[in-house]
């Protein structure tokens, strides 16, 4: 049983350094380069507009499924890693 | 065939389906009837959830709101899908290996207290009611638009229809139609898109259509929207905003509404495994993703539409005249969703943004306050008239709008009924009632909330444009925070929970309250409802986001000064943490 919860710490450690890697770069592609940073982006044209405004109205959708779909997959490894995945 | 009959024909065609899918899965125990029987395919579970997600609000009235505001209004298109990235990794997964029914039964359980599940019970019904009226209410446009009958009875007949495939197949029944609806939703939402786009830009995609060049101007469509606005008057479409804050804020706030909302969150019940639970939230957004990259599309191709539409020769020239508007006017005229006064009395519709900073220019060209009110929520509907596509199109926008309100009226329904039914009913009045009991309870909850929303729906309070706020600061301040402790700490006890839930409520709905009127009453707003009385600028829409702050502080300075959570309450946390088997959890 002390193996055990030893190991399901280091599992849920493993879980929270995956959460906030993906919650930095969630943050970045919407409060960051849409909102708050989009003066920075202004330079860099993209039909019509800016970086910044595509970020708001598709870039930010897009980086938000591709964080759901490699933590789903990352996550799942991990669970077989660490042998809590269900069978 | 008259475009009535075709209506009626897909309409009608797509009820009988969602009433043949029900009598196919119709619920024979509670667990069935709450969580589908728990056996859903993940994928099959991401399209519900976009049916599900994928309100009146997001198919008829968003595009409307981007066309609307151009950049500042794209808060909803990331608000609105941002979280489910919340979801997916922070509540999802645990809530399903928790593996119960309700969103309440979590909070009563992990903080070992009643009072603490009728909160959340509380906190669930006044976000999930405000809520549904907004559907009723946008089943009854489409129905009064499209089939010519009065709102009053359209409702009734959709309340039927959810009536009989909800209160008989519960979540089961719910998950099977819901997979239809978003087929016919997403269908009716991308082609008439795709027509357009391909009319203005030659892009047969309306998300790279968006950033393509304008066919006619031989300019990116976004230069020219933004040439022709400005030239009457009005903002440019792509410019930067001053208040920051208040568009994080405001984002924030639809960020953590969408994963508080228990709708949502009880959809992830009904898979078999916490890994399914991960990749169905992918799904989820995968579904939802493809309208809401062509919203943005059609809210500036519409809008640009609409421009070139009234001044076919150049905002330099002459408007059209009033009695050579096109068809799609007139019909709207009828619905008062349009409405045109001519004010200098030219025969022609001058539609501008008529501000003291224009005036000048509108003196000089004759003009005398602009001509045309366009409600923004017919965007969507009016889209394939606007463009002139075939009347099968206009048939299936309207099947594809009903879609969208009824496939979210039950998935709320069902979030209501299961609250009564499993948290207050055996939960405390009744803790010894029998499955075959609760089952019949869940049922008549049901019904009487179909009654209700109905009846809500038909007499809407006057309140029902503040919905939103409502519905998301709720579900925003209260239930997205107890449940993220729950999992996350073990620290946070059942004061702690307790004070945060209603501190955070308070908090949202006095900010609220305070510039909307007390329960939305007419003329008790303490102060208007401007951006210069706020407080540093937050709008009371964007307030959820601290009211959810003030949750979380709350909560844990509370716990901290009062006792650790019990140790089997400990093992819980535990327990939801690690995916590998309920039943071993609570064998220690």
């Amino acid at each position: 049983m002390a193996g055990h919860s030893y190991d399901a710490e280091k599992y849920w450690k493993a879980n929270l350094r995956l959460i906030f890697g993906s919650l930095i770069i969630w943050a970045l592609a919407s409060y960051g380069f849409a909102i708050l940073l989009r003066p920075l982006l202004a330079g860099i044209p993209i039909g019509g507009t800016d970086l910044g405004f595509w970020f708001a109205q598709q870039g930010s959708i897009l980086t938000f499924i591709a964080l759901i779909f490699h933590y789903a997959w990352r996550m799942n490894k991990i669970d077989e890693k660490f042998g809590v995945h269900e069978e | 065939m008259s475009q009535f009959a075709i209506n009626i024909l897909f309409v009608g065609g797509s009820f009988l389906l969602y009433i043949g899918i029900a009598i196919w899965a119709k619920a024979g125990s509670t667990k069935d009837f709450y969580v589908a029987g728990g056996g859903v395919h993940p994928v099959t579970n991401g399209m519900a959830i976009g049916a599900d997600w994928m309100s009146a609000a997001s198919f008829i009235s968003m595009a409307g709101l981007i066309a609307a505001g151009g950049y500042a209004n794209s808060s909803f298109l990331m608000g609105w899908t941002g979280g489910y990235v919340l979801l997916a990794m922070l509540l999802a997964p645990y809530l399903r290996k928790f593996g119960k029914f309700t969103v309440p039964e979590f909070i009563g359980d992990r903080f070992y207290s009643k009072n603490a599940r009728l909160v959340a019970v509380l906190c669930l019904i006044v976000a999930s009611v405000t809520y549904v009226i907004g559907q009723m209410a946008g089943a009854g446009v489409a129905f009064s638009r499209f089939l010519e009958v009065e709102a009053t009875l359209g409702l009734i007949i959709a309340a039927i229809v959810v009536f009989v495939y909800a209160v008989l197949g519960g979540m089961k029944g719910i998950t099977y139609t819901q997979v239809a609806q978003y087929c016919v939703l997403i269908t009716a939402y991308t082609i008439p898109a795709v027509f357009i786009s391909l009319q203005l830009t030659g892009n047969p995609i309306p998300p790279l259509g968006l950033f393509s060049t304008h066919v006619d101007s031989g300019m990116p469509i976004l230069d020219k929207l933004n040439q022709v606005i400005t030239d009457l008057g009005f903002n440019e479409y792509t410019a930067d905003i001053d208040n920051k804050l208040n568009m994080v804020l405001f984002t924030l706030s639809l960020m953590i509404g969408t994963a508080g909302l228990p709708h949502v969150i009880i959809r992830f019940f009904t898979v078999p495994k916490v890994a399914d639970a991960r990749w169905s939230a992918g799904w989820a957004l995968v579904f939802i993703a493809l309208l809401y990259l062509t919203a943005p599309a059609v809210a500036s191709m519409a809008r640009l539409n609409l421009m070139t539409t009234i001044y076919p020769d150049g905002t330099a020239a002459e408007p059209i005249e009033y009695d050579s508007r096109p068809a799609w006017i007139r019909d709207w005229e009828v619905t008062g969703l349009i409405q045109f006064t001519d004010k200098n009395e030219d025969g022609r519709i001058q539609l501008y943004n008529d501000t003291p900073e224009f005036e000048p220019q509108a003196q000089a060209r004759g003009w005398e306050g602009n001509e045309l009110v366009v409600n923004r929520d017919i965007l969507v509907l009016a889209n394939p008239e606007i463009a002139n596509l075939p009347g099968w199109v206009i048939g299936l926008i309207a099947a594809g709008g009903l879609a969208a309100a009824l496939s979210t009226a039950a998935g709320l329904l069902l979030a209501i009924s299961s609250a009564v039914s499993h948290d207050l009913i055996k939960g405390s009045i009744n803790p010894a009632i029998s499955e075959k009991g609760e089952l019949l309870a869940a049922r008549i909850s049901m019904a009487v909330a179909i009654v209700v929303a109905t009846y809500l729906g038909a007499n809407p309070p006057g309140f029902a444009a503040q919905v939103v706020a409502l519905a998301f600061g709720i579900a925003a301040a209260s239930l997205f925070p107890a449940l993220m402790m729950g999992i996350f700490s073990k620290r946070v006890n059942n004061t702690g929970a307790i004070a945060g839930m209603l501190s955070g409520l308070t908090f949202t709905l006095v900010y609220i309250f305070v510039y909307k009127g007390w329960l939305f009453i007419p003329g008790t707003a303490n102060l208007p409802d401007t951006p210069e009385n706020w407080v540093l600028g937050i709008s009371p829409l964007s307030i959820g986001a601290v009211g959810a702050i003030v949750n979380f502080a709350v909560a844990f300075v509370v716990s901290n000064a009062t006792e650790e959570p019990p140790v089997e309450i400990q093992e819980l946390v535990e327990s939801v943490r690690y995916p590998r088997g309920a039943s071993q959890a609570q064998d220690h």
